[in-house]
């Protein structure tokens, strides 16, 4: 894809930056660049982070709502609730990944540049993990305790929104790619995504559960940390594949 | 060896495969019917009734074989999603396109079937069994395919979109599957348990054999006679289409 004389990618001054940064093996700072240009973009438009961690919040609040006070009960449902309220609140976050760097044409330009693509979408997927992830994690005690969690059931549910909330970002990033300028696209994409988290939602309310039962946790927590391991592998590729395919 | 080495590509053109496709289809859909016939015949008249399930398990020789053809088509789907995104063939594309529909209403069928089955058997329409959980789940898997290529104007677009979430699915279709399983088994004891006795009478086994090779058949006929609508409305543009049509 490279063309003679100066490359196209000059016309992303970060994206250029990176090629500039001598020494360390700019290959991986590729991934670094997007990832910082798109949690820079995020810092200059807050309300949308937040509004799908009110999201997250309200989601939860109404199970409650919806089931009755009984704390036995909601003790029983208060993982896969939280776990079903993260599913959707990552979901909200997955249309803006690629939507305002395609309309605008940051994400052609990336695909023109000699970053290797694949790395550059691994970046932005990291930042959506960083954006709508790691806040539903680090909130999760907070809703845990409307829902009577003891300590230890708490600490297992964090660990396992911990390694399952990114691998919601990176199946969720493929399907955010297919529905890239698409009509009906945000619909659409729960349709294709959805069905693709149900692995991460049965070993991450599992574990919870594993763990009230007394069954121990690590074959739960170990299988979705294979999950993750294999998506962090191959679902960039699928991505960036995804990614092409909206820009031709 | 004098023989003149096949060209494998020779029916990848859509102009070649569409008279090869027409002559092949009423065949299968022939062999669909006579094995449908051998396949009801045995079943109805000739399997024995079982001693537990009485005359309901007969359902069996529809039910199993639609769900065989429902894992099993969505494998072949993605298979030549896969061909066409490797070797840019449009036809493989459309032969993706052509198997889904059939391959989600057998998964639909199997579902129907399977509760039908399971209302006299277990007393209940719906149990959140692993088989039939994941049965649900592939049937989203077929729609999510067919939505999202009804979703992108461009068709070959829709081809290449279609075939990386297509590839996904086939990836995750025996994760999810095992992850159903050990979910189901985690939550309730093997309250109900559709293992089937391995002593199944030759004759029902027969039956069922004959079944799934009927539905097979009916999908290659039913697969070949839209991947022909599809040849017809993609290249209407081509001197061949118009002078066909004419």
């Amino acid at each position: 894809m490279s063309l003679p004389g100066r490359p196209p990618g000059e016309q992303i001054p970060l994206v250029d930056a990176a090629r500039s940064a001598k020494g360390a093996p700019w290959i991986v700072n590729a991934a670094l660049v997007s990832l910082r240009r798109d949690l820079l973009l995020a810092a200059r438009r807050r309300s949308e982070v937040l509004t799908a961690l009110f999201f997250f919040v309200v989601v939860v609040s109404l199970f409650p709502l919806a089931i009755g006070p009984e704390p036995a009960l909601l003790r029983r449902i208060g993982p896969g609730a939280l776990w079903v309220a993260a599913l959707l609140a990552t979901l909200l976050g997955l249309p803006r990944l690629f939507a305002a760097d395609h309309a605008d044409g940051t994400l052609e330009q990336m695909a023109l540049s000699p970053q290797p693509f694949a790395l550059q979408m691994a970046g932005k997927v990291a930042a959506h993990w960083l954006l709508c992830g790691l806040p539903l994690v680090l909130l999760a005690p907070l809703l845990g305790l409307q829902f009577g969690l003891d300590g230890d059931a708490q600490g297992v549910l964090m660990l396992s929104l911990l390694i399952g909330t990114p691998l919601l970002s990176l199946i969720g990033a493929i399907g955010a790619a297919l529905t890239l300028g698409v009509r009906g696209g945000g619909v659409l994409l729960s349709l294709l995504v959805l069905p693709l988290y149900i692995p991460a939602l049965v070993f991450g309310a599992g574990s919870v559960e594993a763990e009230a039962a007394g069954l121990g946790v690590r074959g739960h927590l170990s299988v979705l940390g294979a999950m993750l391991a294999l998506a962090v592998f191959f679902a960039p590729w699928a991505t960036t594949a995804a990614v092409r395919v909206a820009l031709e | 060896m004098t023989m003149k080495p096949l060209n494998t590509f020779h029916f990848a053109s859509p102009a070649t495969f569409y008279p090869l496709a027409g002559r092949l289809q009423p065949l299968f859909a022939l062999l669909a019917l006579a094995l449908a016939a051998a396949g009801l015949y045995v079943g109805f008249f000739v399997a024995p009734t079982d001693a537990q399930q009485g005359e309901g398990y007969r359902i069996i020789f529809v039910h199993v074989p639609t769900s065989w053809m429902a894992m099993f088509l969505y494998c072949v789907m993605a298979f030549w999603a896969a061909v066409g995104l490797v070797f840019n063939t449009r036809l493989a594309s459309m032969m993706a396109s052509a198997i889904a529909p059939t391959g989600a209403m057998f998964a639909l069928l199997s579902l129907l079937t399977g509760s039908l089955w399971g209302k006299p058997m277990w007393g209940t329409w719906w149990v959140w069994d692993a088989r039939l959980t994941s049965t649900l789940i592939l049937l989203f898997l077929y729609l999510g395919f067919l939505a999202l290529q009804a979703a992108v104007d461009d068709p070959r677009r829709a081809d290449k979109a279609g075939a990386i979430l297509a590839l996904v699915g086939v990836v995750n279709v025996p994760i999810i599957y095992f992850s159903v399983k050990w979910w189901n088994t985690l939550h309730q004891g093997a309250s109900v348990s559709i293992t089937k006795s391995s002593s199944m009478a030759q004759t029902m086994l027969l039956a069922m054999l004959l079944m799934a090779l009927a539905f097979w058949m009916y999908s290659i006929a039913v697969a070949l006679a839209r991947v022909r609508n599809i040849i017809l409305e993609r290249e209407a543009h081509t001197e061949w289409v118009q002078h066909a049509m004419a």
